[in-house]
């Protein structure tokens, strides 16, 4: 397709010409109405006048004979400019007036009669001025009344149409140029914004062309200017970074999937082969076997992990959002932790005095705070100080703030020094000490996905000492991205 | 007992039909599910274990068109997808117990066992006893011989579970789902305390230890004089 015909095929260029066809059809339908009613009160204009001179005339004759009618009539058709006169006899001989050159028979009848004349002042100039023919070859036009006069004398009263000629040919020929302005500029401005509209448009094709030849990072143009296209490219760019960020996010997992899959797997299969090599006898496989089995459960472990968390991030676990108490939740872990604590020479409490009601996936939010806990006793030591004996070690809370619910899990541990704190919560990075102790270190992860899930956050912070992990949830649940 | 696997994978299937036959079980075994659908019609299982994802006839329709057909008898059901809406839709389906994959054969055991005693023992008993040990679940009361003992809430229902269950093998899983109805793993064995607890309860100062750890597996109560 040539750059002409795609311009031509538009929405805008169409549109164009159709508000242009509407608006030139109008334009001269208004100045032809124009015309015809300027021309129509013209012709109505002289019509009055000439039959005021001639009711004005046929008196004068009337009390003074055709003696008086013609000194009248001789006196007003020398004035310039004045109308047509004609007075004549019975046998059609001209006895006073300014016209000559009429047609034949016009006089024969009574009436309105539209005639070419020629005055006589003209004729005789034109006699003596060779120069302007064109005077003499061109008689004017004139509206007259032929009016019988008792006695048998005709008078003709007319106007010179010239006026009014002129004056319709005027506005005829305003109304062809302006109506030819219209389409032009019309046209013109409709090619323009067409040209503009489509360039964008070829552009924003451009852009997508790109992307879905794989690259993500490409965003459509937005001129700036917040009209409708404007709004459409940023719309649509939203979309890619929301697509671009989810991309991102599938490939990050992956890789870390990888990463925290083989080297388990590697482990195992170094143990595997080392009792092929050196086992002895059965109790040296068993070992070995004991090994094996232990290290595929951790497998295990992570990859539900993960999967969980993949899950979580993608949305699907939303189905199951049903109201649940938090505060229930936070005492349920409590309960669940408390023997563990105790055995690692820690106090852990539940803080928990109302209801906290908020809709979620409560089998979710409770693996999550159970993480959060696990890892506040894996990291937390028992205290040695008498003085502060009874007083919690970790206390777990649940309460309501604004329109979100927190579950808090509160140690007197190491912490996490705070250039880390937003770092770990990101999705799958953790800290190296991390790694090397038990567990599969998912647990931060998996927290932070469960909070995303549900339109939350996880919140690190300093508890002095020791961290202080929030799972800050809104109260309604997740709100749908799109409203 | 007499076993079903419907079970497509036939590395598994051999796997598990041997091992149930070394506990002293009958298994037989169908690869896909209309062979399945087949057997289990026939009848004469206490258990079958149907995995989900079956050629010719998914899992889910195995045990809708057995339950359709009247067949009360206990299913578990196998499955890659693990996560609790997929869990919640198998036992929706009809299933009793859903494990899922990869699984270890002891904790397979153990939920299989328990799913064919419950046949057999419906009833449900007010008072559990095993020993000297009895567990009154109307006033909530638990005596050891004429010695009363006092638990906490949740220290009852576990002690209540595993009597409920004595003799049989009870893992650790089976009493996170059972007694605090979670579905994930709190990867610390936190469950281990908590019997270590209530066994110091039970069982201290006794001669005659009821609550017995099984290695690999889990817990078991059982008289140990019988």
């Amino acid at each position: 397709m040539t750059a002409l015909g795609k311009l031509f095929r538009t929405t805008t260029f169409k549109l164009t010409l159709v508000y242009l066809t509407i608006f030139a059809l109008f334009a001269a339908f208004l100045l032809g109405y124009f015309a015809l009613n300027t021309r129509r009160l013209i012709t109505e204009q002289i019509t009055d006048v000439v039959n005021a001179e001639i009711s004005g005339l046929s008196e004068q004759y009337n009390q003074g004979g055709i003696v008086r009618l013609v000194t009248v009539v001789d006196s007003r058709a020398r004035r310039p400019g004045s109308n047509l006169y004609l007075v004549s006899s019975f046998a059609g001989q001209p006895l006073a007036g300014n016209v000559t050159s009429l047609p034949g028979g016009v006089l024969d009848e009574q009436g309105w009669v539209e005639t070419t004349y020629r005055r006589i002042d003209e004729a005789e100039q034109g006699q003596q001025q060779q120069a302007r023919p064109e005077q003499q070859r061109a008689p004017h036009l004139a509206l007259a009344r032929v009016y019988q006069l008792p006695g048998g004398f005709r008078l003709l009263v007319g106007r010179d149409l010239e006026e009014r000629e002129r004056l319709y040919h005027i506005v005829i020929s305003a109304g062809r140029w302006s109506v030819l302005i219209v389409l032009v500029l019309g046209l013109a401005g409709g090619f323009f914004v067409s040209r503009r509209v489509l360039r964008r448009v070829d552009a924003m094709t451009d852009t997508t062309k790109t992307i879905m030849q794989g690259d993500l990072g490409e965003r459509l143009p937005v001129a700036g200017t917040g009209d409708e296209i404007d709004r459409l490219a940023e719309n649509l760019n939203a979309m890619l970074e929301r697509i671009e960020a989810l991309m991102n996010g599938l490939k990050e997992v992956s890789d870390n999937i990888a990463h925290d899959l083989k080297t388990p797997l590697t482990r195992l299969r170094n143990r595997a082969e080392q009792a092929l090599r050196t086992a002895r006898d059965e109790s040296d496989y068993r070992t070995a076997l004991d090994g094996t089995i232990e290290e595929s459960d951790g497998l295990i472990r992570i990859f539900d992990a993960l999967l969980m968390i993949a899950r979580a991030e993608s949305g699907q676990a939303r189905e199951n959002m049903t109201e649940f108490d938090a505060a229930e939740v936070a005492r349920d872990i409590c309960e669940l932790y408390e023997p563990l604590a105790e055995e690692n020479g820690l106090v852990l409490r539940a803080d928990t005095k109302e209801a906290a009601l908020l809709r979620g996936n409560r089998e979710l939010v409770s693996q999550a705070l159970a993480n959060l806990v696990d890892n506040a006793i894996k990291y937390s030591a028992p205290k040695r100080d008498a003085a502060e004996a009874g007083a919690p070690d970790i206390l777990l809370g649940a309460g309501a703030e604004g329109d979100r619910i927190l579950l808090t899990v509160a140690d007197r541990g190491p912490g996490i020094p705070e250039a880390d704190r937003l770092h770990v919560v990101e999705r799958f990075v953790r800290l190296e000490q991390s790694r090397s102790r038990p567990g599969s270190g998912l647990g931060l992860s998996l927290a932070a996905a469960v909070a995303r899930l549900h339109g939350g956050e996880l919140i690190l912070s300093d508890n002095h000492p020791g961290l202080k992990t929030v799972i800050a949830l809104p109260r309604a649940g997740p709100v749908q991205t799109a409203g | 007992m007499r076993l079903l696997v419907i079970e497509d994978d036939r590395d598994a299937v051999d796997y598990l039909v041997k091992a149930f036959r070394e506990v002293g079980h009958v298994a037989d075994a169908a690869t896909d599910g209309e062979e399945g659908l087949g057997l289990a019609l026939d009848g004469g299982y206490d258990v079958l274990i149907i995995d989900r994802m079956l050629p010719k006839l998914d899992g889910l329709s195995v045990i809708g068109k057995l339950r359709e057909k009247g067949l009360e008898v206990p299913v578990l059901i196998l499955s890659a997808l693990g996560q609790v809406d997929d869990r919640v839709k198998g036992l929706r389906a009809g299933g009793d117990d859903y494990l899922p994959k990869p699984y270890s054969f002891s904790e397979l055991l153990a939920r299989i066992e328990v799913l064919a005693r419950r046949r057999v023992g419906r009833n449900e008993e007010t008072l559990l006893r095993v020993g000297d040990l009895e567990l009154d679940r109307l006033s909530h009361q638990v005596c050891r011989g004429d010695q009363e003992i006092t638990l906490q809430p949740r220290e009852f229902r576990l002690l209540e579970y595993l009597m409920r269950h004595a003799g049989q093998v009870v893992t650790r899983t089976m009493l996170l789902e059972n007694v605090w109805d979670y579905h994930f793993d709190p990867q610390t064995n936190v469950i281990d305390v908590h019997i270590s607890r209530l066994r110091s309860k039970i069982d201290k100062g006794f001669s005659q230890p009821l609550l017995h750890t099984i290695r690999g597996a889990g817990y078991m109560v059982r008289d140990g004089a019988r």
